[in-house]
């Protein structure tokens, strides 16, 4: 990581009395893919629009690539990809039409039909918009953000309401816009896509951001515990295991058995300890914590209440 | 940023053009209504029919059934445009408002001289002798009313809270306008304070101008419509332009 693409410094914004961004201050790096992670509501996309120069901030300091994104939005929509929430093209406007539009939008174009190829929609070309797939239509979206070679890359809630096929190939095409060195920021209400997809995450609720860090960190700072879970037919396995250090609850129920514990070196001690003990284990799994449990400690609700 | 303008003009065009509701509405309706209301009260100039002279014009009227058409299209498209984030997402490049806006303009007026040829086609077919009029003169008072007409298309289109609302909201704009246009009886009819209020929709002075041209008049004489519509077009799109909403 080195320079701060993003820097986002006591943001607020309110519509009328409600207050949709209260104080949000992060910085998103070059080269990483930064997620903005929260319920619906928590402020996500005021503050990806703000940063985007579509809205005014009413308070604290924006800079992306080093301008600022409200006076200069001009300047930074030339060197920004957008991807907006729910968003929709003319109905009847073909796939072709739309990229050829926003090629003449921009001085630096990519070669379009490469980019079609890689995002799968060479087929789509003559397709009008209404017929495509919500995967497609997502896919579209990016060719669209991507057409001028941005340095920046916004995504905002990309594949809410796609299938998992679609949404893992989506992950994948973001994998690759990182790997090809640019940077992504992107919002999502999905935990799953967040820990999968973002190198770095800020979880925000009621316009705030309650914490950040790369979603491993935060789970091993919020939510250390790790459970193992193993079948065993033998009898008083629950108590041969009792006495290991940082267990702190063993639950038993019939053949299966549950050690709670805690630290990166619990399943460790868990294994030996089976393995010192010659106990005959017919299944084994172990339950880590996901930023979906991080949520929930932070916040005392899940992320769709 | 000419190339997208003329870009987004044409792909608008073609959008348009693979709605078959929109062809219908914006070219079949008010010829329809041109040859219906023609075929019951008569067409024609009226000096030339004194024995069963038609009580309003009928063209005239086929002409400002154009004008509106294009404007209700044009309140649907840009609704729908919001509704659907078209407008915003149009609005994250670098594309200039008037430009997204100013293509969709364009494509009505095309539509309206489209419109306007088709009418005057049915006209020479079925009400021989009818149309004798200069017809550059009457396009020209067309798409100058329809310019002036569209301006309160966009404050429609501002304040309407939703696509679904578009369409109501409208009709029970224009087509009161319309019925006081003075087509159907003068102005001079109406109560005091409804005669002031017709000064200052445009509506009323499209209707005068394309009377007057379409009378024989030359635009010089028709100076004080000409200039009516070209200020009431700045006094609506500059309170379009403070309330108009992206999203």
């Amino acid at each position: 990581m080195s320079n701060p693409v993003v820097s986002i410094d006591n943001l607020a914004k309110s519509y009328g009395s409600t207050i949709a961004v209260d104080d949000v201050t992060l910085e998103v790096f070059e080269g990483e893919i930064f997620g903005l992670i929260g319920p619906n509501g928590a402020g996500k996309t005021t503050t990806m629009e703000c940063v985007e120069g579509l809205r005014k901030a009413d308070r604290g300091t924006l800079s992306v690539l080093g301008l600022d994104p409200w006076r200069e939005a001009a300047a930074l929509q030339k060197r920004i990809g957008v991807q907006h929430q729910e968003a929709h093209l003319q109905k009847r406007i073909k796939v072709w039409e739309a990229i050829d539009l926003w090629s003449t939008l921009y001085s630096k174009v990519v070669d379009t039909n490469l980019l079609l190829q890689r995002l799968g929609l060479e087929n789509k070309r003559n397709a009008w918009f209404m017929t495509l797939s919500g995967g497609q239509k997502q896919r579209l979206f990016i060719a669209l953000a991507l057409i001028h070679d941005p340095e920046v890359v916004f995504l905002d809630e990309l594949t809410t309401g796609l299938d998992p096929q679609a949404r893992r190939a989506i992950w994948e095409l973001i994998t690759d816009i990182r790997d090809r060195g640019k940077t992504v920021f992107l919002t999502t209400h999905l935990m799953e896509e967040a820990e999968r997809l973002c190198d770095r995450v800020a979880i925000i609720e009621h316009g705030r951001v309650i914490e950040i860090g790369t979603p491993a960190e935060l789970v091993e700072k919020h939510c250390p515990e790790r459970t193992v879970v193993f079948t065993s037919d033998e009898a008083g396995v629950a108590e041969r295991l009792n006495g290991l250090p940082n267990v702190k609850a063993v639950t038993s129920d019939g053949l299966q058995h549950s050690l709670n514990g805690q630290g990166t070196d619990f399943v460790t001690d868990v294994i030996n300890a089976i393995a010192s003990e010659k106990i005959r284990v017919t299944g084994f799994r172990t339950e880590t914590p996901t930023l979906e449990d991080v949520f929930l400690r932070l916040t005392g609700h899940g992320i769709r209440d | 940023m000419l190339t997208g303008f003329l870009k987004l003009t044409w792909i608008e065009i073609k959008v348009f053009a693979r709605e078959p509701m929109g062809l219908v509405g914006n070219l079949l309706i008010p010829v329809m209504v041109f040859l219906v209301v023609g075929r019951f009260v008569g067409t024609g100039r009226l000096d030339t029919m004194t024995l069963n002279p038609p009580p309003f014009n009928v063209p005239v009227l086929g002409a400002l059934f154009i004008a509106i058409g294009s404007v209700f299209s044009l309140v649907a498209v840009i609704t729908i445009y919001r509704e659907g984030g078209i407008l915003k997402r149009l609005r994250a490049t670098p594309l200039s408002p008037v430009t997204i806006l100013g293509a969709h303009v364009v494509v009505k007026l095309l539509f309206t001289v489209l419109a306007l040829a088709l009418l005057v086609l049915a006209g020479r077919q079925f009400f021989p002798g009818a149309i004798d009029v200069n017809m550059v003169s009457f396009t020209g008072a067309l798409l100058l009313g329809t310019v002036s007409i569209l301006s309160m298309g966009f404050l429609i289109a501002s304040i309407v809270p939703t696509a679904r609302f578009a369409g109501p909201i409208t009709t029970a704009v224009l087509y009161p306008m319309l019925a006081i246009s003075g087509l159907f009886f003068p102005v001079g009819q109406l109560p005091p304070p409804l005669q002031i209020l017709t000064r200052f929709l445009p509506t009323t002075h499209a209707t005068t101008l394309m009377l007057d041209i379409w009378n024989g008049g030359g635009w010089v004489a028709s100076w004080v419509s000409v200039m009516a519509l070209v200020l009431l077009f700045a006094f609506y799109t500059a309170i379009s332009a403070k309330v108009f909403r992206w999203e």
